[in-house]
């Protein structure tokens, strides 16, 4: 537990992050969009986690910005993917490219 | 290098490993999987800093909650055999040179800053009953407030979905004719 160096926690944390954007970024499928946004987000909990063991292990703020982060997240992927199912309904496709009604 | 070090680099080749699979592979529903999996090396992380509340939190919630939705939604959407279309050229090259050039920015940045931790850092302990403690207190760091904002955001979200997943037969008919 002491052998590794606060900095390396946030490598990891910080390839996880890059990582989702590259999903984000080359993904046209908005459920797989959704899985890279969901990894980032775990990501930036990582880090709330690290910073709170490491530079404050006397105070819990950071536990509790990652569990409120969790809260959050489950409710974003709940009402993201009924978009996504009602947006199949009336389109038949997920892709967003489909989807440019609203674009202009 | 002791064994908790070593164990640190296993789960942390692990949690890149599969997430980048995640990310990277053509068939959607092996993505969800992958997913799962990175979302596991995290947990496992948690339980490594012993944390075995948030770890339980995080099986519970991601493992248990978003991956199973969201692998229902795709079965509801998409057919999970196919594969999905390759990335064009051009785009991929792109977003690997701006996640690339993000990623040894921030690597750089955080290699130069010095962190300042405590001198005699006091064991890092997370009760449970602490937690609890704390989400429901009104004195100072304490976070009752954002509890219960938390929970009227759970509710709306959850009318939310019912309402926006709702069948409306007639929007819908009008949309296709």
């Amino acid at each position: 537990m002491t052998g590794i160096p606060l900095t390396h926690i946030l490598f990891l944390s910080t390839a996880l992050f890059f990582i989702g954007a590259y999903g984000l970024f080359t993904r046209r499928n908005m459920i797989t969009m959704l899985m890279s946004v969901e990894l980032m987000l775990n990501s930036v909990n990582i880090n709330f986690v690290a910073f709170n063991k490491y530079l404050y292990p006397d105070k819990l703020g950071g536990i509790f910005f990652s569990i409120f982060i969790i809260t959050i997240a489950a409710a974003e992927a709940a009402v993201a993917i009924a978009i996504i199912i009602n947006l199949y309904r009336s389109h038949h496709s997920i892709d967003v490219e489909d989807a440019s009604e609203m674009k202009y | 290098m002791s064994a908790a070090s070593i164990i640190f680099y296993i789960i942390a080749a692990f949690i890149l490993g599969t997430g980048l699979l995640a990310v990277t592979t053509r068939k959607i529903f092996r993505a969800s999987i992958w997913l799962l999996f990175s979302l596991i090396g995290i947990a496992s992380l948690y339980f490594w800093m012993q944390l075995e509340f948030l770890a339980a939190v995080q099986i519970i919630v991601y493992v248990g909650g978003i991956v199973v939705l969201i692998i229902f939604s795709i079965f509801l959407t998409i057919k999970s055999g196919e594969e999905m279309p390759k990335p064009i050229f051009k785009r991929n090259l792109f977003a690997i040179l701006a996640a690339l050039s993000g990623l040894a920015y921030t690597l750089r940045q955080i290699s130069l800053y010095k962190f300042q931790a405590p001198e005699n850092p006091a064991p890092f302990e997370l009760k449970v009953g602490d937690i609890g403690r704390q989400m429901l207190s009104t004195t100072d760091h304490g976070y009752l407030l954002p509890f219960e904002l938390i929970s009227m955001l759970l509710l709306a979200a959850m009318i939310g979905c019912i309402v926006i997943a709702l069948k409306q037969k007639d929007s819908v008919k009008t949309l296709q004719s």
